[in-house]
């Protein structure tokens, strides 16, 4: 039972880092970014580059990889998605899976097809044992690890100067050019920092959920889940919602296993009636 | 009661009706199709099936504002109706059998519709899906009725109205799939230029308007949502009869997928946009893919994106297809949202 | 005079240029390969088309006089599209043979065409049983999912396990693994005290692998379509599993030639049963696999090697057929057919022209740096179980 709780919140965050950057460019920048899963598959491959082929070691290879992602973003950000802000939700559908098709064949191309893996290091193998439960030290590196991420973020949000530009920027963008707020720069920065943080995702989550070139099209629908159900006004609320959907699957997976895949599929459908905004959402959503 | 406003009305509203020489051009070309290609006819076959599934998402999402990633759940389970029918023996004519898969499609997206009704864009993006997902699961259990994932198969297809057997070639598909589009594009093109397809226009630009002048938004809605759950579950039905086959690939997300995708090419609002999307989608996919079969995503992902980026401002062939009037211009901005 | 010179020169230029005619006509017999080279099973295609081509390589294009053109379709893994591959195959490409099918619904899709049609459908990857009964036309160079499952059921009771919980993939090919190890295995004794379905879509192994874990079996068997094995593996002994005393078997599908390097020691020591691995100890496929790695820098699996065989296959048909394509004659030459594959020593089954071939359990070990599945048991002449039953 408690294995399964464990497992359920360590899941739930794996989730929460992967999506929290789709939640903030839908909800700050109201652009509907379906490539998301891409930068989240592109941090997974660069982190088996980086431990599996030059053999840095796993923690060090972290950072990396979320400079790396978030790199990759920035440029593209600037480059081409600056080009269909404009533009309506259905376009950036469009060009968002546009750019998906093309990120799974490129690697695929390069890569191969095949599922790849990373090597861990030694001190995050098996288990401990903790009041007859098992808990995998793997799990428990990411629970503290996207801990972590979450609450620099928070604080990021709440208590620096970039915060409270960004809040600034989403509340009302005109007025804040108004300002002095480069509101162009700071949209950049999110969405490069967002794109960072899946790619984070993508490598700490290569071990759970499998990394291949087709990663982006399987996992979509979750990201596109926890963003959905948690309402995309604020950054806790997201995090909930995942750690929410990460209990219900595993739990549901564990006490009811005939009902595997429906648990979560419902679970969204169910939130959704009740609460059409998303589950914490203030008000109206755009 | 015939007053002279409700006759203005009615005089104005058949102006708008009017065809034009653009969409006489495209169904003749279509009608050519099926003498002067026949080694098309397969391809082609699949190309109105798409066709007829995007008009009925456009029906929701160009007309009615209704964004839905799971529109596969209507035409899943209108191709598993046809295929059961067809394999247990139920219903031998492939018609009536067609009839009877868009009447059942029809009522699951009447019991379906209070999904969404409720909620902004991404929240009706995701209950949609769920409902596909939810359907795929059902339908990948129910072994015994749906040959979960091995698929139904094996069935045979009485002939067309008595008279005309599928063959092998696929020329009576061809021209059984041509013809059914047809006639529900004919239908629809009537529904979209009635009074109800104007109070559905009318809703879209602004709902608490619309209610406030005494059009019910969500009967309307439900009615809207049930008329394109239909027209799926035709197309469905049609893939199933065709192809005498019926898989869970028809109910899975890519499926949902390539028809949003479809339309947005083409563009949503003005009925012919996910005819020509799906002949541009299909025929793209088709000629990469033989190009190169393992890294054809490339490419089309490669189009798909420029397509976004150029924008189709340059190609006007939309226009040539829209009511000439000031309407022209508001459908075209609606066209894109 | 000179007429009749010039109409002399002209019945000659007549005849000549008919002999160079017919000696130009080389007759053409085209292949249609129908392969999953995107999506889910892109590994499959990829295998299967690289084994086909290398087979044409080494063989020549050339058999009993006609020229082999070999046309590969992607389906992306959709049946529908497979179905409409096949037919514009057939009617506008005029193939004699349709080959491939990575997926059961693909193959199933075909068959009545190839009844229709009368081609031979040659499945290279598929492996539900029931195929080969939906068309008299279908033949099958693969496996069945059945004949690895009961060897393993067989090894397992006789190796004296005795309590078993069963993980399977929740769709048609992990119910046929799952029903086939029951059987065999209650039936020599054994329990099976769960029986878990894992969700195909984007699976999550821990609770299923927990849920295992808390019915204290003495071994869990396996099976989950080649690319998800190596995540099941990973999560078996990152809980300790092993430690527990729990013994993994599963089919080969996970146990995959072309993922085993990327798995880690994790797997070491795992048992697997299957028809083929690319360390067999045999000169054939030593031969096949040092030819292969070179032309396509990856290692070849099971599904290579079902094309590589289906290609030798349709090869040896027509050279019996005296280069005919009739689709009778040819399904009827290639009954019976035997001969060494890199696999081992394979044949098809007259009655039900599905394949019969040894079924190896092997262990993972490590070999000159990389993992391979070293066989150490060999059971031979395996035919389909499921149909063997009937008969």
């Amino acid at each position: 039972m408690l294995t399964v709780l464990f497992d359920g919140i360590a899941y739930g965050m794996l989730l929460f880092v992967l999506s929290a950057g789709l939640a903030v460019t839908l909800g700050v920048m109201n652009f509907v970014n379906l490539a998301h899963g891409a930068f989240a598959m592109a941090g997974g491959y660069v982190a088996v580059l980086l431990i599996n082929r030059l053999g840095v070691p796993f923690f060090a290879a972290l950072p990396l990889v979320f400079v790396a992602t978030a790199a990759i973003g920035g440029v593209l950000e600037r480059t081409l998605y600056v080009r269909v802000y404009a533009k309506s939700h259905l376009e950036q559908v469009l060009f968002t899976i546009g750019l998906v098709f093309m990120a799974v064949a490129a690697v695929d191309y390069t890569v191969g097809s095949g599922q790849v893996f990373l090597e861990l290091p030694e001190m995050l193998k098996g288990q401990f044992h903790v009041l007859g439960a098992g808990i995998g030290k793997y799990r428990l590196a990411i629970i503290v690890l996207c801990g972590l991420i979450t609450v620099a973020l928070q604080y990021a949000l709440a208590r620096t100067r970039f915060g409270s530009r960004l809040r600034a920027a989403v509340d009302n963008p005109t007025v804040a050019r108004g300002l002095g707020i480069n509101v162009g720069r700071v949209f950049a920065v999110t969405f490069a920092v967002g794109s960072g943080l899946a790619g984070l995702g993508g490598a700490l989550g290569a071990e759970i959920v499998g990394l291949d070139p087709v990663f982006p099209l399987k996992y979509m629908i979750y990201f596109l889940i926890v963003v959905t159900v948690g309402g995309t006004s604020s950054m806790t609320a997201p995090f909930a919602a995942a750690i929410l959907l990460g209990l219900g699957d595993v739990a549901g997976k564990y006490y009811v296993p005939q009902l595997g895949a429906f648990v979560i599929y419902t679970m969204m459908i169910a939130v959704l009636i009740w609460r059409p905004q998303g589950l914490f959402a203030r008000g109206a959503t755009r | 009661m015939s007053t002279p406003l409700t006759a203005e009305i009615a005089h104005h509203l058949a102006a708008r009706a009017r065809w034009r020489p653009a969409e006489i051009a495209f169904w003749l070309i279509a009608l050519a199709s099926v003498i002067a290609l026949p080694g098309w006819h397969l391809l082609l076959t699949q190309v109105a099936i798409l066709g007829l599934f995007a008009l009925s998402l456009d029906l929701i999402l160009g007309f009615a504002g209704i964004i839905s990633l799971g529109h596969a759940a209507f035409f899943g389970f209108g191709a598993y109706v046809a295929g059961i029918l067809a394999a247990r023996g139920l219903v031998a004519e492939p018609m009536l059998a067609l009839v009877i898969s868009g009447v059942a499609a029809a009522l699951l997206g009447w019991a379906t519709s209070f999904l969404v009704l409720r909620g902004s864009d991404l929240t009706r993006l995701m209950v949609t899906l769920g409902l596909a997902l939810v359907l795929y699961e059902i339908a990948n259990r129910l072994v015994w009725l749906t040959g979960g994932a091995d698929g139904l198969s094996g069935f045979a297809m009485a002939p067309v109205l008595g008279w005309f057997d599928f063959d092998i070639a696929g020329h009576v598909g061809y021209a059984y799939s041509l013809a059914v589009t047809f006639v529900l594009f004919l239908l629809a093109r009537r529904l979209i230029f009635s009074p109800f397809g104007l109070s559905l226009r009318s809703l879209k630009e602004n709902a608490l308007r619309a209610a406030a002048i005494g059009i019910p938004p969500r009967r309307r809605l439900v009615a809207i949502y049930a008329v394109a759950a239909g027209y799926a579950g035709v197309a469905g039905a049609l893939l199933a009869q065709t192809t005498q086959f019926a898989s869970l690939a028809t109910l899975d997300f890519e499926r949902s997928a390539d028809v949003l995708l479809a339309l947005i090419i083409g563009g949503a609002g003005y009925l012919y946009g996910g005819l020509i999307g799906a002949v541009a989608f299909k025929l793209m996919q088709e000629w990469i893919s033989g190009v190169t079969p393992q890294y054809w995503g490339f490419w089309l992902g490669l189009v798909l994106v420029l397509i976004v980026l150029v924008g189709r401002a340059p190609l006007q062939y939309v226009r040539a297809f829209l009511p000439r009037s000031h309407l022209a211009s508001a459908a075209l901005r609606s066209g894109r949202g | 005079m000179r007429s009749r010179a010039f109409a002399i020169g002209l019945a000659g230029l007549a005849l000549s240029a008919a002999a160079m005619s017919t000696v130009r006509a080389e007759e053409v017999v085209k292949i249609g390969l129908i392969l999953p080279m995107t999506g889910q099973q892109a590994t499959t295609g990829k295998q299967i088309a690289a084994a086909a081509r290398l087979y044409m390589q080494l063989n020549g294009a050339v058999v009993a006089g006609k020229r082999i053109e070999l046309i590969i379709k992607d389906d992306a893994t959709v049946p529908d599209t497979t179905r409409r591959l096949a037919q514009e195959l057939i009617v506008n490409d005029k193939v004699s043979f349709l080959a491939g099918f990575g997926i059961t619904p693909s193959a199933l899709a075909v068959a009545p065409l190839a009844t229709q049609a009368k081609v031979p459908e040659i499945v290279m990857a598929a492996g539900t049983s029931i195929i080969t009964e939906k068309s008299p036309f279908v033949v099958r160079t693969s496996f069945t999912l059945a004949q690895s499952s009961v060897i393993m059921a067989d090894w397992a009771a006789k190796t004296g396990l005795k309590k078993a919980v069963t993980i399977v993939s929740d769709y048609g090919p992990g119910y046929d693994a799952e029903a086939a190890f029951k059987e065999r295995f209650v039936r020599a004794g054994g329990q099976v005290v769960a029986s878990l379905r894992v969700p195909l879509q984007a699976p999550d192994f821990a609770p299923f692998l927990q849920r295992a874990h808390d019915a204290a079996p003495d071994t869990i068997f396996v099976f989950v379509p080649s690319g998800q094995g190596a995540a099941l593996i990973r999560q078996f002994v990152e809980r300790g599993l092993d430690k527990a005393g729990i013994r993994l078997v599963s089919t080969g599908d996970v146990m995959d030639d072309d993922q085993l390097n990327g798995m880690g020691d994790a797997i070491l020591g795992s048992i697997s049963a299957h028809m083929y691995s690319a360390a067999h100890p045999s000169a054939v496929n030593k031969a096949f696999v040092a030819a292969f790695e070179q032309a396509n820098h990856f290692r070849p699996n099971f599904m290579a090697v079902g094309g590589y065989d289906g290609m030798h296959l349709i090869y040896e048909a027509l050279k019996k057929t005296k280069g005919s394509t009739d689709g009778a004659a040819l399904i009827a030459a290639m009954k019976g057919m035997t001969w060494e594959s890199p696999r081992g020593p394979i044949s098809i089954d007259p009655d039900t022209r599905d394949i019969v071939q040894n079924i190896y359990v092997r262990k993972v070990e490590r070999v000159n740096g990389e993992l391979y599945n070293i066989e150490f048991e060999t059971f031979p002449a395996v035919k389909d179980p499921v149909k063997a039953a009937r008969m």
